[in-house]
């Protein structure tokens, strides 16, 4: 971490496992390590080390069994579920592998879903739902449903939506994994202009090499523990 | 207002699920309402009975005549105001198939007993004045093409023989529920006819219609006209119009549960069918419901989303059954005159259908909204893919 950066995420021993039957299966061991504000981590591992699941204890949809997690001093960690998905809806966007868009919400509708939480005006939505959507290059297709619209079309919108809010966080849990060369390399690009130009932290869970590439951090975990930096 | 945008586009996001559940709730609903309906007509002549009305018939049975000479005794008795009798006639007209009540009514006392048949006065009087003369209800009238001045000729089961009358008024039901397919005539018409042909059968009335002054002295001009009778050759049976039509309704009651379990079961039908669509529905969109749980919506977020989804389809149907009642019963009002002369739906059934859709949409969703409010984010975002 670079120590002219406050720390926007601290995780401290971390732990966390899963009971099937009887068995107690660990999935995240003794885990440190924090964030900077404006820094783009990625999370990198095989499948089952548990990089999706300490992204969701990041993220607030999940909790560790053990240890402490503070976003921008908060110990989400000590939050009630209620309490948690207020903090989630002003603290972070989320970037899905497959976008998770509403189906029956045009791309202009489903950039405003997360907008209803708060406590903006019509008007006022709709001038952030339009920043956000021309940000990703996407004010021309706002009135299109998801089905009609690509991949990388999708994604730019999911990531229109993420920031929509202007989080303390971004989440992205595989954003290239469903999409063609050309089309990953664009969102990876936006990715990275939203933390040079808008100082966003971004926290990324990826198999991808090439994405990886473009963080500042890379981070492995094997079998839910962090092997290298 | 977004939120229901998003319940709408949901709930017919798979349009023919959803067409065909709203159908089918539709249908159900309709059955409802019209069962309802029947079930409310069997008992019209208990509810149009009037307090101040008691009828008087043999005690032994219906079938059994009473001497006409009892009518002066009956007017002398206290707390009785008006005396008329009747007998069932059971004519036919041309067919069996043209089946309408009709009876032989001593027509003045008759028309001051019975309010709800309208007659204009010009009609009434020269109904009373014509011996031959009849009366028939609006419906029945305009059934057959029948004007005033008309021929009509009934073929007699019970009193044999071609009796022909002229139609001398049409009357009209004081109110909706006043069925308007009866047929009237001169009950001195049939028991001059008996005299000459069967005179064993003249000067006998098959039951009396009698107006007391008050309905409190229902009870006892009641005791007091079957007392005067006793020990009589034809003894009576006086009781309220009400008891008198309960009477008719109680012999097939029976039929009438049947057709209210089964109006009743036609909805649970359509409440599991309604309840397996929004099952169906909720699992394919638990990530739906993970992803906005994850954006920050809460789980009673959800549950609107879930149940406002149910209501939307259920009362779409409940709606489209109410609309399609009214048609309904008007072309069974229309066709089928002979068999339900009036079939009105009331607005308390119209009450009980869309209570009964919303209880279709409430059961249908409460386990989908159960599981969208409960969803675990992680458990949801699993499905993806």
């Amino acid at each position: 971490m670079d120590s002219s950066k406050s720390a926007i995420v601290e995780i401290q021993n971390l732990f966390k496992s899963y009971r099937r039957g009887s068995q107690q299966i660990p999935v995240l061991e003794d885990i440190s390590f924090d964030i900077a504000a404006g820094e783009f981590l990625a999370l990198m591992g095989p499948s089952g080390s548990g990089k999706s699941t300490l992204l969701n204890i990041i993220a607030g949809i999940d909790k560790a069994d053990r240890g402490v997690i503070r976003v921008a001093g908060v110990d989400i960690g000590s939050l009630a579920e209620a309490e948690l998905a207020n903090w989630r809806a002003a603290n972070v966007g989320f970037i899905f592998q497959f976008y998770n868009l509403m189906p029956v919400l045009t791309a202009f509708e489903n950039v405003e879903l997360p907008l209803l939480l708060t406590g903006l005006s019509r008007r006022e939505r709709h001038e952030h739902v339009e920043i956000a959507l021309q940000l990703v290059n996407l004010a021309d297709r706002m009135d299109h449903y998801p089905s009609q619209l690509s991949g990388g079309q999708q994604q730019r919108v999911a990531i229109a939506r993420a920031v929509v809010t202007d989080p303390t966080i971004l989440v992205a849990d595989e954003p290239t994994g469903d999409l063609d060369r050309a089309s990953a390399e664009e969102i990876l690009r936006l990715m990275d202009s939203l933390v040079h130009q808008f100082g966003k932290t971004i926290i990324m869970v990826t198999h991808d090499p090439r994405a990886a590439e473009k963080a500042h951090v890379i981070k492995h975990l094997e079998k839910g523990v962090l092997t290298a930096s | 207002m977004f939120i229901l945008k998003l319940i709408i586009r949901n709930a017919f996001r798979h349009k023919l699920r959803s067409i065909l559940t709203v159908v089918g709730v539709a249908i159900a609903i309709l059955a409802f309402g019209l069962l309802r309906t029947l079930v409310g007509l069997w008992y019209l002549g208990v509810e149009s009975s009037s307090a101040t009305r008691l009828v008087t018939r043999n005690s032994i049975s219906l079938v059994f005549p009473l001497p006409i000479s009892y009518k002066d005794r009956i007017r002398q008795i206290p707390g009785v105001k008006e005396v008329s009798w009747g007998n069932w006639f059971g004519g036919i007209y041309i067919n069996e198939k043209n089946f309408f009540a009709n009876f032989a009514v001593e027509p003045k006392s008759y028309l001051e007993l019975y309010p709800e048949f309208v007659l204009p006065p010009a009609e009434r009087d020269a109904f009373i004045l014509d011996r031959k003369g009849a009366v028939a209800g609006r419906k029945l009238a305009a059934k057959y093409g029948w004007r005033i001045g008309d021929s009509i000729v009934l073929r007699g089961t019970i009193f044999p023989g071609q009796w022909q009358f002229a139609l001398r008024g049409i009357y009209r039901g004081a109110q909706k529920s006043t069925d308007e397919t009866q047929f009237f005539f001169h009950w001195d018409y049939l028991n001059e006819t008996m005299k000459k042909t069967v005179p064993r059968r003249a000067d006998q009335a098959g039951f009396y219609m009698i107006g007391v002054t008050n309905p409190d002295l229902a009870a006892e001009a009641s005791q007091a006209i079957d007392k005067t009778f006793k020990n009589s050759l034809a003894e009576t049976l006086t009781e309220t119009e009400r008891a008198f039509q309960m009477g008719f309704v109680s012999m097939t009651e029976a039929i009438m549960i049947a057709i209210q379990i089964v109006s009743y079961v036609v909805i649970v039908i359509i409440m599991v069918v309604a309840a397996n669509t929004m099952a169906m529905t909720a699992r394919e969109r638990i990530a739906e419901y993970a992803t906005m749980k994850t954006l920050g919506f809460g789980g009673g977020h959800i549950a609107g989303v879930v149940f406002g989804e149910s209501m939307t389809i259920a009362m779409t149907g409940g709606v489209l059954g109410v609309l399609l009642t009214f048609p309904a019963a008007h072309w069974i009002e229309t066709e089928l005159s002979q068999f339900f002369p009036v079939f009105h739906i009331k607005p308390l059934t119209i009450y009980l259908d869309l209570a009964a859709a919303a209880t279709v949409g409430t059961v249908a969703g409460i386990f989908p909204t159960w599981r969208g409010a409960t969803i675990r984010i992680a458990e949801g975002l699993r499905r993806i893919g």
